[in-house]
């Protein structure tokens, strides 16, 4: 008997018992769309964590100014005016810290924008021309500002999305003036959207000018942020380390127990929030590993009932000729087409929840291609698997016996 | 026609089982026939013994030949063991000891698979119950012994219409068994043991099933059958019925008692 004819025969064994063919997908399909979705939403997760990280910029050390004390009145963190712009010149120098790749001090102010009708509150920054790499953001029109213009403190400005949609310069913005507390400064750029929705502060609401330019009008020389990015990840501590040493020189403070500034690491959150992420979704997927295995179960129980109720069938097909081999064929076809059918028909219900779900609940959920191929192949092997010892009980049965019973 | 093999005409042999007693097996009946040819079916001092409590011996040395081309039926009481027979002739069961020759080779010792060989090739059934698919239409039960040969679905399809055709059925081809009286459905039952031109026609109790119009129906394609040359082995428990064979054999406690044979 042909490979084709075989699978004819078990195609036409599921045909006739349509109800219960489809109970058994129904089980295996629902284990199979529960392992993609669950995989998903963790992947999703994921991605959500690594756009968070990179919305900030990648291998960041954050340095901000320490509380300040008058006598013995100690002031909140951050209070203090400790951090300066020459400070951020010194950390920038490879001789005493190599493994910072880049630094980028940062004043914040709120000011009003001004443009033709349109005015907008948001966040102006001050920084250097290392803030974009620093802060892993890009240019989407126009350009940032020059190293000349950063010397020559000059009033040019570049905008985030939502504010340069906020002031209607949509349409053409580069060249354009805006007023900052009624100074004017000519639009050079606009950034590209962070890509991140998570963070609490909108990373698209902003406005950055040169550094020089942002001390001239504020007439102050201190910093709130500098932002210090690592060669790599596995030089973070080494450059947290340099950092620290450099800057309680520069401040001539001998224990470190006093320092003005702390330095934090972006890293250590998200390693946090990755471990949460990770310990999820083992546990989604163990139960999701525990559905699929009771649709198994399930695919055995039903290729059981299917042997026993058909045993005069595969009786009659042995006594016309039927090797046991053939038999066992048939059914370990039966049982992997079930298996399969349950894998496709999941494969799609995921595919479709992974479009549907994430407008009830806030997590994404991220559908990979292998990860979809994989449950489809993981379905036909569950099929097989628990078809064989049903098969092989088909295969067994001796004719007579079989035609024997009533 | 028959393969050549060793020659054994003596129904005296035997294996030496436990318990099988060194008995000549009964006349077969050949008186007056001039057999030139080796016998298609042999039975040598066949036993079958089921192991339980105590043992039951179904089959108490068993010998036979029977020739191609024989209409024989075998006739007994329920519970004589013919049933037993009938199994191990179409190589449905084995023996417990004593040699089946079919066709010249022995059976007694073949594998499942070697078996299930000998059944789709040399014999064709005709049960009591039919035993057809339900779910397939006539044509298709018709061919499945040559789905199982690895004929190809053109000459299956061929071979079937052409069975159907002789058993008169060959405008119910598309039906399904339900839709099928009774006789109509032991045709398809016939037609399928003829598609492959087995060797021997083996049909247990045939009859059983189906009132008297279908039963002298389905007796008269046996008739037809054995007239075209075939070998026919009918076993019922209806002297009326094993009347219409050219051939008759009485079974009783498991072995063949006596001989007869009719004008038909």
């Amino acid at each position: 008997m042909s490979f084709f004819e075989t699978v004819r025969s078990g195609l036409e064994a599921i045909a006739t018992h349509r109800m219960r063919s489809g109970l058994t997908v129904l089980g295996i399909l629902i284990g199979i769309a529960a392992v993609i979705l669950t995989v998903g939403l963790g992947e999703g997760a994921t991605a959500s964590v690594n756009s968070a990280i990179n919305s900030l910029g990648t291998n960041l050390l954050i340095v901000t100014p320490g509380s300040s004390s008058t006598g013995l009145v100690r002031g909140g963190a951050g209070s203090a005016d400790t951090l300066t712009y020459a400070n951020a010149q010194d950390l920038a120098n490879k001789k005493d810290c190599p493994d910072i790749a880049g630094v980028a001090p940062q004043v914040s102010a709120f000011a009003t924008l001004v443009a033709g009708s349109q005015n907008w509150t948001t966040t102006v920054y001050g920084s250097t021309t290392q803030w974009l790499s620093v802060r892993g953001r890009s240019i989407a029109e126009g350009s940032w500002f020059t190293p000349s213009q950063m010397s020559h403190a000059g009033n040019v400005v570049v905008l985030g999305q939502t504010t340069a949609q906020e002031l209607g310069l949509t349409f053409n913005p580069i060249g354009q003036t805006v007023n900052i507390d009624n100074v004017p400064f000519t639009v050079i750029g606009v950034l590209n959207s962070s890509g991140s929705s998570s963070s609490a502060q909108n990373q698209d609401d902003l406005a950055v000018v040169p550094l020089t330019t942002a001390e001239e009008v504020t007439g102050s020389t201190t910093v709130s942020t500098i932002y210090l990015q690592a060669k790599s990840q596995s030089t973070l501590d080494a450059a947290d380390q340099e950092a620290t040493n450099l800057l309680l020189q520069l401040h001539g403070i001998t224990n470190p127990t006093e320092a003005d500034f702390t330095i934090t690491s972006e890293s250590s959150l998200v390693s946090t929030a990755t471990s949460v992420d990770r310990t999820l979704t083992v546990l989604l997927g163990g139960i999701a590993a525990i559905s699929l295995l009771v649709g198994g179960i399930g695919v055995m129980n039903i290729m059981l009932v299917s042997v026993t109720e058909r045993v005069r069938e595969i009786g009659l097909r042995k006594a016309l000729g039927a090797t046991p081999g053939v038999i066992r064929r048939q059914f370990l076809i039966e049982a992997s087409t079930l298996g399969l059918a349950g894998g496709l028909a999941g494969a799609a219900l995921g595919i479709i929840g992974a479009e549907v779900i994430p407008h009830f609940i806030s997590n994404k959920i991220s559908i990979s291609g292998f990860a979809t191929v994989g449950a489809v192949i993981v379905a036909v092997a569950i099929g097989i698997i628990f078809g064989v010892y049903p098969a092989s009980r088909a295969a067994r049965l001796a004719p007579i016996e079989a035609l024997r019973s009533e | 026609m028959v393969a050549p093999g060793p020659q054994a005409n003596s129904s005296s042999s035997h294996t030496g089982a436990p318990g099988a007693p060194l008995i000549t097996g009964p006349a077969t009946g050949l008186a007056g026939r001039q057999r030139t040819e080796r016998p298609v079916i042999e039975f040598q001092n066949v036993w079958k013994t089921y192991q339980s409590a105590e043992p039951v011996y179904a089959l108490r040395g068993v010998s036979i030949k029977i020739y191609a081309g024989e209409y024989l039926s075998i006739i007994g009481p329920s519970g004589s063991g013919k049933s037993t027979f009938m199994h191990i002739l179409g190589c449905l069961d084995t023996p417990t000891s004593g040699r089946y020759l079919l066709a010249g080779s022995d059976v007694s010792k073949m594998d499942e698979e070697a078996l299930a060989e000998v059944r789709n090739r040399r014999i064709g059934f005709v049960f009591q119950q039919f035993h057809l698919l339900p779910s397939l239409s006539a044509w298709r039960n018709v061919e499945l012994p040559l789905l199982y040969a690895g004929v190809g679905r053109q000459e299956r399809r061929a071979r079937a219409m052409s069975a159907l055709e002789q058993v008169g059925l060959a405008n119910r081809s598309s039906h399904h068994p339900n839709q099928l009286s009774g006789g109509q459905q032991q045709r398809v039952a016939v037609a399928r043991a003829l598609v492959t031109e087995p060797d021997v026609v083996l049909a247990d109790e045939p009859t059983g099933n189906l009132d008297s119009h279908a039963s002298a129906d389905v007796l008269s394609m046996f008739a037809d059958m054995h007239k075209a040359g075939r070998t026919v082995v009918l076993i019922t428990h209806e002297n009326d019925v094993a009347a219409a064979a050219e051939r008759i054999m009485r079974f009783r406690d498991g072995k063949f008692v006596d001989a007869e044979e009719t004008a038909a």
